[in-house]
């Protein structure tokens, strides 16, 4: 228990603390060492605790430890819940206000139905179900502490130079810096919290603070537009936030009585998912119509759909699109370790009962997949359009969550090893593309990727950490390709033969927009004046561990899934009598990582070395001799420009939302009435009490 | 006959593979290099010329490395270093009999490596030729993809040794992924009338394309690298009829021949086409031929795994 409240009270209090700090200098050693102690603290909590089995440190039955002491849970447990309880009416109120404010209505409505439902039913049924187990850490729970830990608090390090540079850019009003990092360590308590979470109600909780926290960061410049897109981003979490409450109240109230004896209602995600995982074993083997038990298949669509939402998934993707107006290090943390990882953390959560074994085999697995296939195709497709380099970025982000969201939808222990590996690699990679483009941003004053022609000339140390990045993105044989590869052999063997069109179709344009943003970037251009030196140190620590990170994890990937990943399946599936976990086989692991290593060695050996002759590129006619200008008529001198290609008539960015945003609306509309169907049969059953 | 050298976390270096693998590094660039003269001469004669002797490839490639050693920037011939070694390596992993999308992704990183040679150069025919040789890779990656994926769900494995040894006979099932693959072949040989990145007839916009910037030495690389690439792109066809046994080995030989035939008929028949219609026709192909094809094998998938 020790460890994982640290890990929780440390970023808290860090928070609370930093609110009252002004001055640069005392703010910059408490972040550091703040960062320094959280990430620390998470790596020796996740490495100590990867060989073990689930930890359960807050049960009913063994009562809680706490630095040696001994607690009951039960009462303790009630006033942590109420706490909650207060906080989450008190942010209500909070929305409600602003939402007055800014003539926001929708947001007004949604926090008035979901916290007076979720008040209800705590007052009225919730605190007299019996909880076991209020916070569970598995394997997956550790990766991800790792994740929020490390890379979280890298990117709050790195956010002290850029908010120094931000807040010098935009001098008008006061500095609100202290709002800033108390935001940012409130994200990584809340995250970290939500990914020990057992009980759904505390989980819920934790859930509504990474919310409000990329509500307030989005809206941090106060400007027009940065208001209009936190409240969208806003209305579009609190909407999958409802859903949430839905699927609280729903498992809380239902009798569970099927497999031993009765449960009256439970709040634990660990019973849903045993108690789906049993039904679905009992339907295999004695050949039910369905795959998934009907009420946990409810809940689940209803938790997959908050997932969803807050995984950005189309045609819910415009509020991460919009957040993009926030400073760069929350773009970061949004993309890479916390917001929208929980999304997709929840629905790989909830793989084991979600699942499609074949074509016709329509349970909430099947519309999870649909939602994250699509998306991945028309978003992959609308980032080639783009030339802002942010926007390219979100894009990218939405693609790969979609990606992960399928492999979770398909449910295979193969699927999720898939799903897993593309949320480690994406997380480090997206967090150090991030960051790189904020570095670039503020040197030469441009995030359009046009503007990044013979960027190795200008910043060569931030060329090659992001390309770096971009590489590891989508080339073999980094880490996101072999993901991709992993996610494409289990959606061949899981059967889903149209998610498979999505994926090669999605990957082609992948190719394309990573590699002329490569490009522009490789491009030598002469005459260009090195101005890195104005780049802070600490920015200069995190890209290159960050950068380090990206490479190592690649190397590292195949013992790190025999230790971690597939003790974690092993758990998770092996009730259900799946044997295969890994998609890849080792031996090509292996090959990639021989090959990543030769792509560094030949890089460091042999890039930029030449004893030839340089001269002068062919330009039609007369070159003026310095590759940047030609003689035109008249004799004058005529300077070229290079423009990468955007194919806006062939792939139009809006057409493509729109096709994705239509397609999945409609699969939310077909399950919406599905589920309208189950919850008219619910009440009867509640009528009838019991299953 | 075919001993197991030795085993490294479930893979087998089979004699034959490591035999094949050596074949390839060795007799590739001469295959290659042939089958580019013969290319040349069935052109002329289409073209009602006599047309160079069957080794001037040899000969152009030998003149390119005795020219004098110039380039543009610093950069650009490590980016060819690693097309070619990349090449190379997707070759030898399927001539090892290796994974198939293992192969793809090898030969996707070698292709880009070639793009970004191109950009290197900041000039404007070479970077409009890179974009275009992007252009052209999104065109032909789905099918590329698909194919294999269409031989693991008839054979059962990505594994190129398994598909060659395997008892189902692929192109039976896979005549969609077949017609597919011949299309976007077209693309990856460089023929009309997608040859929009770079061409060997004369009816260039783009002065050489993506090549523009490449001279003596590095020119005579990427022109070694082809011909690693086309042995192993017709490879590809040949493991469609590919079934462990002597006749079928022959007739895979033979429709590869005819293949290539058609490609060089198709390649003097039509001029260059936009770019639109590159892109839109590889993808409706691949869509129907390849995603139709895929539908069939996952109804029959029942029956192939008997």
């Amino acid at each position: 228990m020790g460890v994982i409240t640290l890990l929780i009270l440390i970023p808290l209090i860090v928070s609370l603390v930093l609110l009252g700090v002004k001055s640069d200098k005392a703010r910059g050693s408490i972040v550091i060492a703040a960062g320094i102690a959280i990430a620390a603290l998470s790596v020796y909590f996740a490495v100590s605790n990867f060989g073990g089995s689930v930890l359960k440190p807050f049960s009913s039955v063994d009562g809680v430890e706490f630095f040696g002491k001994y607690f009951e849970a039960g009462p303790l447990a009630e006033v942590i819940g109420n706490a909650m309880l207060g906080i989450e009416v008190a942010l209500a109120i909070l929305i409600i206000g602003l939402g007055i404010k800014y003539k926001k209505i929708l947001a007004i409505l949604l926090s008035l139905i979901s916290t007076p439902l979720l008040v209800w039913f705590e007052l009225t049924k919730g605190h007299e179900i019996a909880v076991g187990d209020y916070i569970s850490v598995d394997k997956f729970s550790l990766i991800m502490v790792l994740i929020i830990g490390v890379i979280g608090s890298a990117i709050c390090v790195f956010s002290l130079g850029y908010m120094k540079d931000f807040s010098h850019h935009h001098s008008e009003g006061k500095d609100r810096r202290p709002f800033f990092f108390f935001m940012m360590f409130l994200f990584l308590a809340a995250m970290i919290g939500l990914v020990i979470s057992n009980n759904m109600v505390w989980m819920f909780f934790f859930w509504e603070i990474t919310t409000l926290c990329s509500f307030f960061l989005i809206g941090y410049t106060k400007t027009p537009e940065a208001v209009n897109n936190s409240f969208r981003a806003l209305i579009i979490n609190l909407l999958g936030g409802l859903a949430f409450v839905f699927a609280i109240v729903v498992a809380g109230s239902y009798t569970y009585g099927a497999f031993g004896g009765t449960t009256n209602g439970s709040l634990e995600l660990s019973f849903l998912l045993d108690y789906g995982s049993q039904y679905k074993l009992a339907a295999t083997t004695q050949g039910y119509a369905q795959t998934t038990e009907p009420i946990v298949g409810l809940i689940a669509v209803l938790l997959a759909f908050a997932g969803i939402t807050k995984a950005a998934q189309m045609p819910f993707n415009s509020w991460l699109l919009g957040a993009m107006v926030a400073p760069t290090p929350t773009s970061a943390l949004l993309h890479s370790s916390t917001m929208v990882k929980a999304g997709v953390f929840l629905i790989v959560k909830l793989a084991p009962v979600l699942g499609v074994s074949n074509l016709f085999d329509i349970g909430p697995g099947f519309f999870v997949t649909i939602i994250g296939g699509v998306t991945f195709v028309f978003s992959s497709i609308a980032a080639i359009s783009q030339s802002n380099a942010k926007r390219v970025l979100a894009y990218s982000t939405v693609a790969n969550l979609g990606l992960i969201v399928a492999c979770a939808g398909i449910g295979t222990a193969e699927a999720v090893w898939a799903a897993i590996m593309l949320i480690i690699f994406h997380a480090v990679t997206k967090s150090l593309l991030f960051l790189c483009v904020g570095t670039v941003e503020h040197n030469i004053g441009s995030r359009d990727i046009e503007d990044m022609d013979g960027l190795f000339g200008r910043m060569p140390k931030l060329a090659v950490f992001l390309i770096i990045g971009i590489a590891a993105m989508f080339l073999a044989p980094f880490g996101m390709l072999i993901s991709k590869w992993a996610a494409l052999q289990s959606f061949v063997d899981s059967g889903n033969v149209w998610v498979i069109l999505a994926l090669v179709f999605g990957s082609a344009a992948t190719l394309f927009y990573w590699t002329k943003w490569l490009g522009k970037m490789t491009a030598v251009v002469p005459d260009r004046i090195n101005i890195e030196d104005k780049v802070h140190k600490t920015e200069w620590g995190i890209l290159g561990g960050l950068s380090a990170l990206t490479l190592g994890v690649t190397i590292t990937f195949p013992f790190f899934s025999k230790s971690v990943v597939v003790p974690y399946l092993t758990d998770a599936f092996g009730a259900l009598g799946e044997t295969t976990y890994e998609a890849l086989r080792m031996d090509n692991l292996i090959i990639m990582m021989i090959m990543v290593v030769l792509i560094i060695v030949l890089a460091l050996l042999f890039y930029g070395r030449t004893e030839k002759r340089i001269v002068p590129i062919y330009m039609a006619g007369t070159a003026a001799g310095d590759n940047l200008t030609y003689v035109g008529s008249m004799q004058k001198d005529v300077p070229i420009q290079l423009r990468n290609w955007y194919l806006g008539d062939m792939f139009p960015e809006r057409l493509m939302n729109r096709i994705g945003g239509v397609v999945n609306g409609t699969v939310f509309a077909i399950v919406f009435g599905y589920m309208l169907y189950w919850s008219v049969l619910l009440y009867q059953l509640l009528r009838g009490g019991g299953a | 006959m075919d001993t197991v050298l030795f085993t490294f976390y479930g893979y087998e270096l089979h004699v034959s593979y490591l035999v094949g693998a050596v074949l390839y590094v060795v007799l590739a660039p001469f295959a290659g290099g042939l089958i580019a003269g013969i290319d040349r001469k069935v052109t002329a004669r289409m073209q009602g010329r006599v047309g160079p002797p069957i080794l001037q490839p040899f000969y152009d490639v030998a003149k390119l490395f005795g020219k004098e050693k110039i380039t543009v920037n610093n950069a650009q011939d490590f980016y060819v270093m690693c097309t070619l070694i990349f090449m190379v390596i997707s070759g030898v992993f399927f001539f090892s009999g290796s994974n198939l999308l293992m192969m793809i992704f090898t030969l996707t990183a070698a292709s880009i490596f070639l793009v970004l040679a191109g950009y290197s150069s900041n000039s404007p025919y070479a970077q409009i030729g890179a974009e275009r040789e992007l252009l052209q890779m999104m065109a032909y990656e789905p099918m590329v993809l698909l194919s294999a994926v269409g031989f693991y769900m008839a054979c059962g494995s990505f594994n190129v040794g398994d598909i060659v040894m395997s008892d189902a006979f692929s192109f039976k099932y896979l005549i969609g992924m077949f017609i597919g693959y011949l299309f976007i072949i077209t693309i990856k040989l460089r023929k009309s009338p997608f040859d929009l990145s770079m061409s060997h007839h004369a009816h260039q916009e783009l002065v050489k394309g993506l090549t523009t910037e490449f001279s003596g030495r590095t020119l005579g690389i990427l022109e070694i690298s082809h011909w690693y690439e086309n042995v192993f792109l017709l490879g590809f066809i040949f493991l469609f009829f590919a079934r462990g046994s002597l006749p079928y080995t022959i007739l895979g030989v033979a429709v590869v021949i005819v293949c290539y035939f058609v490609e060089i008929l198709i390649d003097n028949g039509y001029a260059r086409m936009k770019w639109q219609f590159t892109i839109k026709s590889a993808w409706i192909v691949t869509l129907i031929f390849g995603g139709g094809n895929l539908f069939v094998l996952y109804y029959l998938q029942p029956i192939l795994a008997r």
